[in-house]
C-alpha cells in the first residue's frame, strides 16, 4: 500500500482510478439502462480506452522519464500487443465471418490462401495469445535494445532509429502478404472468452480489467523504481559514464527497463483492441509514438502518475476537439506541447509539486 | 598466498608494481596522444602525474580503465590481469576506480544513495533489483560519510552540494568500491585553499592501504602529497623522481616554461 500512497497526489489519483474501475462497471451491471448511474456503453469504452493509453504513457515514462532514453517507437510495442490480441479475436470469429470459413479469417479467404500460416497457429488459445501479447513486444525490444545499447547508441540517434523501427513495421504490416490483414488490419470481432464483444457486460469487464492492470502496473513500476535498480536507472539518465565506472553494465540495465516497458506497452495494446474493435497498421504510425511522448511531457515525466494524468487529459481533449473541430487538433496539441516545454518543464505535475514545496 | 596457487584472475603484486603500462601507443587522427608510454605504479604508493596540457594524462587514465583501447602496448593489473581485454565495468569490478576531472555525482540522488550505488556488491541487474542494505554495509557508508566529512549532508540531494563537497563525494564513491587502485583526475580543481588542505589530508590518509594515482596541475598541492612524481610530455614519460628532483630537471623547466 505504501507504494501507492507515497505522496498525496499519487494516492488520490490511484483512488480515483480504483473508483472508476470498480464503480462504473458495477453500476452498469446492476442498474437499469434508464438510471442516472448507468453509463452508456460508449462512455465505458471511452474510459477503458483512456486507461489503456494511461498504461502506455506509464510504460514510456519508465524508459524516458527515469532512464533518459527518448524512445520514439513505443507505439510499435503497443500495436504488436494489439495485433496479438486481434489474432486471438479473429480466430474466435469462426464460421460467423462473411465467407463462413471455420479455420481462416476472411481476409485470408479473400487472398485465396488455403491454410493458416504458421505464425497464426496457437492464437485460438487465449492463454497462448496472452503470452504472445508480452513476449512478442518483449522479444523485439530485447533484440533491438541489445543491438542499440551494446553499440552505445544514445540520445537523438537512438530516438531516430526507434522512429525508423516503428515506421518499418508500419510499412510491413501494410502489405497483404504479411498475413495480418494489410491495410484493413483485423476487425469485425465477435466474441472474447465466449462473451459478445459488443455487450455492455463485456465492456464493463474490460474497463475493470484495464483499471486493475493499470493499478497493478503502477504498483510494480513504483516498486521497481524504489529499488536500487531504480536508482541505478536514474543514475544512468544523469551520468551514464559514472555508472559504468562504478562497475555496472549500463547496457544490461537499459535493456531490462526497455524490455519491461515494451511488455507493459504490449499489454496496453491488447486491452485497447477489444475496446475499440479494430487494430490496423496506422497504430504503427510514427506520429502515434510522438504523441505518447507529448502525453508524458504534459503530465510530467519521471513520476509515473504524471504520465497517467497526461495520457488521460490529452486524450480527453482529443475526443472533445476532434468531435468539434478536427482540423485544429494537431495545432492545439503542438501548441500545448511547446507551451508546456517552455513554461512547465516538469509538466502539469510540476505545477502541483512546486506549490506543495512552497507550503 | 603462494604464487603457484594463484588463479589467473587473481591480483598478484608479488613483484612490487600493481599497474604495468608498457609501450603504449595511441593516436587520434594522426595526433600521437600516447607515445611508447611505459609506467609502473607500486602497490600502496601515492603517485602524482603532472605535465602540460595535452601531455596525455587523462588519455592514460582512459586506457587503464578500458574507456579507450591503445593501438599497441600492454596494460597489466598485477602480474596476471590483462586490462586491455576488459570493459569499463570489468575494470571497475576488478578494483581500479576513477574520479573524473569534472566532479561527477548523481545530482538527483541523495548523498547516501550516491554512496550506496558505489558499494562493492554484486552489480548485475537482478541482484540490484532485489538488493537490500545490511547492517555492515550501512556502517560502511556511515564510515565513508565521516571520512569525506559529509555526514550532515547525507540526506540532501547531491546536486545542492558545493563544488568541493561534490569532489569529496566522488572520492567517497571510489572508497565505497574498496578499490586496489584509485585514479584521481584533478581532485582540487576549483577548490578553496582550505578545501585543498582537507583534500590533501584525505588522500594522505588513504595512502598505503591502496595505490593512488593523482593527476594534478596545482604544483603546491602535488608538493604537499607526493613522494614520487612522474612528468608526462607529448605522450611519454619525461622524467620521474621526487618533487625537488623533478622541479630542478632542466627538461621539465623547458617543457613548462617553453623554450
Amino acid at each position: 500500500m505504501n507504494l501507492f500512497f507515497q505522496d498525496k497526489l499519487a494516492g488520490s489519483l490511484m483512488a480515483v482510478i480504483a473508483c472508476i474501475t470498480v464503480f462504473i462497471p458495477l453500476f452498469n451491471l446492476l442498474t437499469p439502462v434508464d438510471s442516472v448511474l448507468h453509463f452508456s456503453a460508449y462512455t465505458v469504452s471511452l474510459l477503458g480506452k483512456y486507461l489503456t493509453f494511461a498504461l502506455l504513457g506509464l510504460s514510456l515514462d519508465l524508459v524516458w522519464g527515469y532512464c533518459g532514453i527518448l524512445a520514439l517507437g513505443q507505439g510499435a510495442f503497443f500495436a504488436l500487443g494489439g495485433y496479438a490480441m486481434g489474432m486471438y479475436l479473429m480466430r474466435q470469429i469462426g464460421t460467423r465471418g462473411v465467407y463462413g470459413n471455420a479455420e481462416l479469417p476472411d481476409f485470408m479467404v479473400f487472398l485465396n490462401w488455403k491454410e493458416l500460416p504458421w505464425f497464426w497457429q496457437g492464437f485460438n488459445h487465449f492463454g497462448f495469445a496472452m503470452l504472445m501479447v508480452v513476449l512478442v513486444p518483449g522479444l523485439l525490444a530485447l533484440v533491438f535494445g541489445w543491438l542499440a545499447f551494446r553499440s552505445r547508441v544514445t540520445g537523438v540517434y537512438l530516438s531516430i532509429i526507434t522512429q525508423a523501427l516503428t515506421y518499418a513495421l508500419l510499412l510491413a504490416f501494410f502489405r497483404n502478404e504479411m498475413g495480418f490483414g494489410g491495410n484493413n488490419g483485423l476487425t469485425d470481432f465477435k466474441e472474447l472468452l465466449g462473451f459478445n464483444i459488443q455487450s455492455e457486460g463485456l465492456r464493463s469487464l474490460l474497463l475493470m480489467a484495464t483499471g486493475l492492470i493499470l493499478l497493478l502496473a503502477f504498483g510494480v513500476s513504483r516498486w521497481v523504481m524504489n529499488s536500487k535498480l531504480g536508482r541505478v536507472v536514474t543514475a544512468v539518465r544523469d551520468q551514464e559514464m559514472r555508472v559504468r565506472f562504478l562497475g555496472y553494465r549500463v547496457e544490461h540495465f537499459k535493456l531490462w527497463i526497455f524490455v519491461f516497458s515494451a511488455m507493459l506497452a504490449g499489454i496496453a495494446g491488447a486491452l485497447y483492441v477489444p475496446q475499440v474493435g479494430i487494430i490496423n497498421p496506422s497504430e504503427f504510425s510514427p506520429l502515434n509514438s510522438l504523441e505518447i511522448v507529448i502525453w508524458v511531457a504534459i503530465g510530467g515525466r519521471g513520476t509515473l502518475y504524471g504520465a497517467i494524468i497526461g495520457a488521460v487529459l490529452v486524450n480527453y481533449a482529443k475526443s472533445l476537439l476532434t468531435g468539434w473541430a478536427p482540423e485544429i487538433w494537431l495545432f492545439f496539441l503542438g501548441t500545448t506541447f511547446i507551451l508546456v516545454t517552455v513554461f512547465l518543464p516538469n509538466g502539469i505535475l510540476g505545477l502541483f509539486r512546486s506549490q506543495e514545496q512552497k507550503l | 598466498m603462494s604464487g603457484l596457487a594463484l588463479k589467473p584472475d587473481e591480483l598478484d603484486v608479488s613483484h612490487g608494481p600493481i599497474l604495468y603500462l608498457e609501450g603504449i601507443n595511441l593516436s587520434f587522427d594522426g595526433f600521437k596522444a600516447l607515445n611508447n608510454l611505459s609506467l609502473y605504479i607500486d602497490a600502496g604508493e601515492l603517485r602524482c602525474v603532472i605535465g602540460p596540457n595535452g601531455a596525455g594524462k587523462t588519455t592514460m587514465m582512459d586506457v587503464i580503465t578500458g574507456k579507450t583501447r591503445p593501438d599497441s602496448g600492454s596494460v597489466f593489473f598485477g602480474q596476471t590481469i590483462d586490462l586491455l581485454k576488459m570493459d569499463e565495468a570489468a575494470v571497475a569490478r576488478a578494483g581500479i576506480c576513477r574520479k573524473f576531472q569534472k566532479p561527477t555525482v548523481f545530482e538527483a540522488l541523495s548523498v547516501f544513495e550516491n554512496l550506496e550505488l558505489a558499494l562493492a556488491v554484486d552489480k548485475t541487474v537482478w541482484k540490484t533489483l532485489f538488493a537490500k542494505l545490511n547492517g555492515i554495509q550501512r556502517d560502511r557508508i556511515d564510515e565513508v560519510l565521516a571520512i569525506i566529512g559529509l555526514t550532515e549532508q547525507r540526506s540532501r540531494p547531491a546536486g545542492v552540494l558545493s563544488h568541493g563537497q561534490k569532489q569529496w563525494l566522488e572520492i567517497g564513491m571510489l572508497l565505497m568500491q574498496d578499490p586496489k587502485v584509485m585514479l584521481v583526475d584533478e581532485p582540487v580543481a576549483g577548490m578553496t585553499h582550505q578545501e585543498i588542505e582537507r583534500t590533501a589530508e584525505l588522500l594522505l590518509s588513504l595512502r598505503g592501504e591502496r595505490s593512488i594515482v593523482v593527476v594534478e596541475h596545482d604544483m603546491e598541492f602535488v608538493r604537499t602529497i607526493a613522494s614520487r612524481v612522474t612528468v608526462l610530455h607529448e605522450g611519454s614519460v619525461l622524467t620521474e623522481g621526487t618533487m625537488d628532483e623533478v622541479q630542478n630537471d632542466p627538461r621539465v623547466i623547458q617543457v613548462y616554461l617553453g623554450g
